[in-house]
C-alpha cells in the first residue's frame, strides 16, 4: 500500500472529517438518548430517513435535506402520537420503526429510484463529497450551537419534566428542540454510518463514556472523544483491511465499549 | 389537600401549578409569583452521573449548596451522587431544592412518600420549619391524616369535588369527612396498638415503651378525641 499517495488522497481526508463531525455532536446527544431512554426512538427516525431520501428523488429536494425534513416531520409525529396512544411507546415505536425502513425499501423499488441500497444502510463514508461536508458541517454547528445555548435546560428537563416546568423551563419546546437536534444528527450521520448503525453511533460512546464521567459535562465530552477515536479507529481499518467504513466504526465504538465493561468488572 | 385515591387531588395540584391546561375556568395567580415544587419523587436514569450539589444548582442563580443542605439537615449529602440516595434523603434533597428558590408559595406532593415512618414526621418538622424561615404558603398534598390534622392551618377535602374545608378541626367533625376516613383513623388507631402474627393472633413483642414517632394512638385525631 502507497502511504503518502493514500494520505494525499482528499477522499480520505473528507471522510476523516465528516466521521468526526458528527462523532463530535452525536457524542453529548447520545448523551441525552442513553439518559431519557430514547435509543428506539433514534432508531425510528433512522430508519424513516430511507423514506426520506426517496421522497428527496421524487420532489428533486437534496438527499440531506430531504432526510432532514422528514426525520422533523416524523419527530413531531411521534411527539404526537405518544402522547395520544396507549399503546405502549416501545411497542408504538418498535412497529414505526421497522414499518418506515419497509416502506422505504419498498417505495424506492416501486419507484425505480436508483440508488445503492446498501451504501443507505450501512453508510459511505469514503465517497462524502465537498458538498456533503459542507451540509454536515451547518448541521453540526446548528446541534453544536443549539447544546451549548440551551445545556441547563435540557438537563433540567431530562431530570424532572414537571420540575422544570414549575420553574419556568418551556418544556415543551425543549421537547421540540431535542427532537430536531436528533433528527439533524441522523440526516447528517446517515453518510458516515448508514440508517440501520446510527443508533449504534449514538448510544455506544455515551453509555461506555457513564463509567468514566462524574458529571453530565464530563459524560458527554468523553462520549465525544470516545466516537472521534472510533471514527480514526475504524477509518484505519476501513483502509488496511478494506471493510466497510460504517460498521467498522461501530465496531471499533464496540470494543472500547467492552474494555470499558472488562476494566470495570475487575476493578 | 387530603382525599381518597382518586379524589382528584394531584389534578387539582397540577391545575394550580399550570402543569396542566384547565378545560372551564379560571385559574388566578398573582403576577409572578415564585413558586417552589417538591414532586413526589425524582426518577432518573442510573445513567446520569449528577450530584446534589450540582442538582441544586442547576437553573438557580447564586445559589449557596452549603445553606441550601443545612436547611433541610442533610449538609453530608453535598458531594453524593442522586441516584444513590435513599428515599428519606432525596425528599430532603428535593424539598431544598424547592427551599432555594425562595418560593412566596412551596407546593409539596405527598412529601413523605418512600419514607420510613420515623423519618415523616421529621419531614414535616422540617417543612414546618422553612414556611417560618421562607415565610412562605405551604400547598400540601398527602395521605397522613393525622400529621395533616396537627400540622395545618386549613384542610382542603377533596372527593371528585370539595367535600368539606375549613380548620382541622372542623374538618374532623364535619360528617362527610368522618363517613370518608373514619374507618381509617380506627385502622390507624388499632393498628398501632398491638402487632399480629402470621395467623393473626395478638402477639407480645416485649416492648411496651412508647415509641417517640407521630403515629402513636394518643397523637392520632381521631374522631372520638372530637365527638
Amino acid at each position: 500500500m502507497d502511504w503518502s499517495q493514500l494520505l494525499s488522497s482528499t477522499f480520505l481526508w473528507y471522510a476523516l472529517a465528516a466521521g468526526l463531525l458528527v462523532a463530535v455532536v452525536s457524542g453529548p446527544l447520545g448523551c441525552f438518548a442513553v439518559w431519557r431512554r430514547m435509543a428506539y426512538f433514534g432508531d425510528t427516525l433512522a430508519h424513516s430517513a430511507l423514506l426520506g431520501v426517496t421522497l428527496g428523488f421524487v420532489l428533486h429536494i437534496q438527499p440531506t435535506l430531504a432526510v432532514v425534513a422528514s426525520s422533523c416531520v416524523l419527530a413531531l409525529l411521534l411527539v404526537y402520537l405518544q402522547r395520544r396512544q396507549n399503546l405502549s411507546v416501545d411497542t408504538l415505536l418498535g412497529i414505526l420503526s421497522h414499518s418506515m425502513l419497509a416502506l422505504g425499501i419498498v417505495t424506492m423499488s416501486l419507484l425505480q429510484i436508483n440508488v445503492d441500497l446498501l451504501s443507505l444502510l450501512l453508510g459511505d463514508l469514503l465517497a462524502v463529497s465537498s458538498q456533503d461536508l459542507l451540509l454536515m458541517a451547518m448541521a453540526a454547528v446548528i446541534i453544536a450551537g443549539l447544546l451549548w445555548y440551551l445545556w441547563p435546560k435540557l438537563l433540567a428537563f431530562t431530570l424532572h419534566e414537571e420540575l422544570a416546568a414549575v420553574e419556568g423551563v418551556p418544556v415543551d419546546k425543549i421537547r421540540l428542540a431535542l427532537m430536531l437536534m436528533l433528527a439533524l444528527l441522523i440526516a447528517i450521520a446517515m453518510k458516515v454510518v448508514g440508517v440501520l448503525l446510527i443508533t449504534a453511533l449514538l448510544i455506544i460512546p455515551a453509555a461506555t463514556a457513564r463509567r468514566l464521567s462524574a458529571t453530565p459535562e464530563q459524560m458527554a465530552g468523553f462520549a465525544s472523544l470516545i466516537g472521534c477515536v472510533s471514527v480514526v479507529v475504524g477509518l484505519g481499518m476501513s483502509v488496511v483491511w478494506d471493510s466497510p467504513a460504517g460498521p467498522s466504526i461501530v465496531l471499533a465504538a464496540s470494543l472500547f465499549f467492552l474494555l470499558g465493561q472488562v476494566r470495570a468488572a475487575r476493578a | 389537600m387530603i382525599g381518597p385515591n382518586g379524589a382528584g387531588k394531584t389534578t387539582l395540584l397540577r391545575l394550580l401549578l399550570g402543569l396542566t391546561k384547565p378545560t372551564s375556568g379560571a385559574i388566578e395567580r398573582r403576577p409572578a409569583l415564585r413558586l417552589g415544587y417538591m414532586p413526589q419523587r425524582l426518577q432518573i436514569d442510573s445513567s446520569m452521573p449528577m450530584t446534589v450539589s450540582r442538582f441544586l444548582q442547576l437553573g438557580i442563580d447564586d445559589v449557596s449548596v452549603a445553606a441550601a443542605l443545612e436547611r433541610v439537615a442533610a449538609p453530608h449529602l453535598a458531594n453524593a451522587r442522586l441516584t444513590d440516595l435513599s428515599g428519606g434523603e432525596m425528599q430532603r434533597v428535593l424539598l431544598a431544592r424547592a427551599a432555594a428558590r425562595r418560593p412566596q408559595l412551596l407546593v409539596l406532593d405527598e412529601p413523605t412518600q418512600g419514607v420510613d415512618v420515623g423519618g415523616q414526621s421529621e419531614v414535616y418538622q422540617l417543612i414546618a420549619q422553612l414556611r417560618d424561615e421562607l415565610q412562605c404558603g405551604v400547598l400540601l398534598v398527602s395521605h397522613d391524616l393525622h400529621l395533616v390534622m396537627a400540622a395545618t392551618d386549613r384542610v382542603l377535602c377533596l372527593n371528585q369535588h370539595i367535600c368539606c374545608h375549613g380548620h382541622p378541626e372542623q374538618v374532623s367533625k364535619d360528617p362527610v369527612y368522618l363517613e370518608m376516613f373514619g374507618d381509617k383513623l380506627a385502622l390507624y388507631t388499632h393498628h398501632h396498638n398491638h402487632h399480629h402474627d402470621l395467623s393473626g393472633d395478638v402477639v407480645d413483642n416485649g416492648c411496651h415503651h412508647d415509641h417517640p414517632h407521630a403515629l402513636t394512638p394518643g397523637k392520632t385525631s381521631g374522631p372520638q378525641e372530637h365527638n
